[in-house]
């Protein structure tokens, strides 16, 4: 149910043509800004490993911003916008699982986009991809356990979210953008400072995205030293601990930030921004 | 668990800290004190009080919105602190003066998702849909956006909305609040007629029109400043008074009516002056009909005439004056910001 409801506030508010206008050329867009600067600062050297690695890691990244973001974005929407929050909690479901159900629309959408923004690098940017070559079953389950990991950090965010009644529109978006920096999306985590390089290490994102360009571009990743020594099954185990452990945090703080909410009259409160 | 009221509540309080910029320690609000109410099934009790009584608060407390900090409130049997998700099975809410709702659905799938998220059967919740939506009058705006329903007409949406799931205990804050007269008469007559559908139903309702508390609630608690001042039968409630002379009087003074010379003439409980339209109004409340002879005297000494004097019944009004001193619309007024 709660899928159909975010199916409908996010296909709902323009007729099926348009939205399926908007579903192609916004990722379109926002992935060709990318990679005209790419192609400034490399004289556009497009057949580099680098650019496979930068194109897929920011392709892929759209499902942290959607996903995680878009499960935390229902409660600024509930509560702000359409005032149904209190509603949403008076009634006997589950609002974890609620959430939860409002980020499938957005997987869907994602998954569209990633398609389009894929089929555009093969087809005009020379992205090295061979459907013979590519791991289904690692890509399968790493894009699977990946899209879980997300959507219990979406969880962790919504309790935030929730928490934070004030500035609440802006969490998801901060976090979104100060991942993209810690998690390989874009250049590898050798890049950063040193002392920020832990946080990448820590994050489970970093190591889905690796698994992504692994499954699909083998050569391309390891042309790239990051996780060069960890073997794919080793990856793998590492991604699911990783989700795991994040996955109980999630849940941990929903409960303390949900009873934090309910003890300071969180719920419903509006700020009419 | 075991309890026979539906809704119960022992020494309940909420305070809020508020942020005190630039001081150490925060400030606090006390939005309820103490209040002990036991609300049988089958009841339709009223919460009456101004503007910032609590009435809110004590809702958001009972529907496991808000926690408490003080006492203990229980509905249906379940601990509103302990056991939210047991309440939660058992009753809906409607909060008037809002417009709430998904506007991207029409008002019928609204409705319907609502209804999924308690259970509800499809079909049985689409025939609900179809007989609340023509009750309240919008059965032909079923499939219009929500967003295109003028504030009224979402309200009524929200309402079917809380009756739609037919819950044991049913919360109303304010349903009439922003209707028109016959929008709101009608609201009113369909409150009373679901419950006198199924005597099992229970429903608290918090409201600032005395004529609404009068009209349709079994019971009634008036409630300001956070605590329950009086709680009975409307009758019971208007009988306290019945001993006291009340009278209605309509002056042409020259001159602005001080209240205190009047309240401390020998016999005057209580009096209220007000200005309406280019008349002077005195309400007053007398211990008994001889002192009316001294409040006359004193009018006439103030060069103001009498043009019309009525003795009448009392009214929740009434008690609401003597319980604390002032009319609600003056409670109001006086806890408003100055702007």
């Amino acid at each position: 149910m709660a899928a159909w409801l975010g199916w409908k506030i996010e296909s709902n508010w323009t007729d099926p043509f348009l939205f399926t206008i908007y579903s192609i050329v916004k990722p379109l867009a926002a992935a060709m800004i990318l990679v005209v600067m790419y192609g400034v600062i490399t004289n556009n050297q497009f057949g580099s490993p680098v650019f496979a690695y930068l194109f897929i890691g920011n392709a892929f990244y759209q499902y942290v911003a959607n996903v995680m973001v878009g499960v935390s974005w229902a409660i600024v929407d509930d509560r702000e916008h359409y005032c149904t929050l209190k509603y949403l909690y008076v009634s006997p479901i589950s609002i974890p699982y609620y959430l939860m159900g409002r980020g499938v629309a957005r997987v869907l959408i994602t998954t569209f986009s990633v398609f389009i923004i894929m089929v555009v690098g093969v087809a005009f940017l020379h992205i090295p991809f061979n459907p013979a070559q590519i791991n289904w079953p690692l890509f399968v389950l790493s894009l699977v356990i990946g899209i879980i990991m997300l959507a219990m950090l979406g969880l962790l965010l919504a309790g935030v979210t929730l928490r934070m009644a004030q500035y609440s529109f802006n969490i998801g978006d901060s976090v979104a953008g100060a991942l993209y920096l810690f998690s390989g999306a874009i250049f590898p985590l050798e890049v950063l400072p040193a002392f920020l390089r832990p946080l990448g290490y820590i994050m489970p994102i970093s190591y889905w995205l690796e698994l992504i360009r692994r499954s699909l571009v083998g050569g391309v990743a390891e042309s790239f030293p990051t996780f060069a020594a960890i073997s794919d099954v080793n990856l793998l185990l590492i991604l699911a601990a990783l989700s795991v452990l994040f996955g109980v945090v999630s849940v941990w703080a929903w409960k303390k930030f949900d009873w934090e909410a309910r003890e300071r009259g969180l719920l419903d409160q509006t700020n009419n921004y | 668990m075991e309890n026979h009221y539906a809704i119960e509540t022992q020494s309940l309080g909420r305070v809020y800290k508020i942020r005190n910029p630039g001081k150490k320690e925060n400030k606090t609000l006390t939005a309820l004190e103490g209040v002990d109410l036991q609300i049988k099934p089958g009841e339709l009790f009223g919460l009456l009080g101004p503007n910032g009584a609590g009435k809110t608060t004590l809702i958001k407390i009972l529907t496991t919105l808000l926690a408490p900090t003080h006492g203990y409130a229980s509905v249906a049997g379940y601990d509103v602190s302990k056991s939210p998700d047991d309440v939660r099975q058992r009753i809906n809410m409607v909060s008037g003066g809002e417009s709430s709702g998904y506007g991207l659905l029409t008002v019928r799938e609204n409705l319907w998702m609502f209804a999924q998220f308690y259970g509800i059967e499809s079909k049985e919740a689409n025939q609900r849909i179809k007989t609340l939506l023509e009750i309240v009058g919008i059965a032909d705006r079923a499939n219009s956006r929500s967003s295109n329903l003028s504030t009224g007409l979402r309200q009524k949406m929200n309402i079917v909305r809380g009756f739609l799931t037919d819950p044991e205990i049913l919360f109303l804050d304010e349903p009439t609040l922003g209707l028109d007269v016959g929008a709101s008469r009608d609201v009113r007559s369909f409150i009373r007629r679901w419950m006198d559908d199924d005597p099992k139903r229970t429903l608290l309702l918090t409201t600032h029109y005395m004529i609404e508390a009068d009209e349709l609630c079994d019971r009634v608690a008036i409630i300001n400043k956070g605590k329950v001042l009086a709680c009975g039968t409307p009758a019971s409630l208007k009988q306290s008074l019945q001993k006291d002379a009340i009278f209605h009087i309509d002056l042409d003074s020259p001159k602005v009516l001080v209240e205190s010379v009047f309240s401390i003439l020998p016999g005057v409980t209580s009096v209220k002056i007000h200005d309406n339209e280019n008349k002077t109004i005195m309400d007053l409340v007398l211990d008994e009909e001889s002192a009316l002879a001294n409040v006359i005297a004193t009018v006439t000494s103030q060069g103001a005439q009498i043009v019309t004097l009525q003795k009448r019944e009392p009214t929740l009004e009434d008690v609401f004056v003597k319980l604390v001193g002032q009319r609600m619309e003056e409670v109001e007024h006086a806890d408003a910001p100055a702007s």
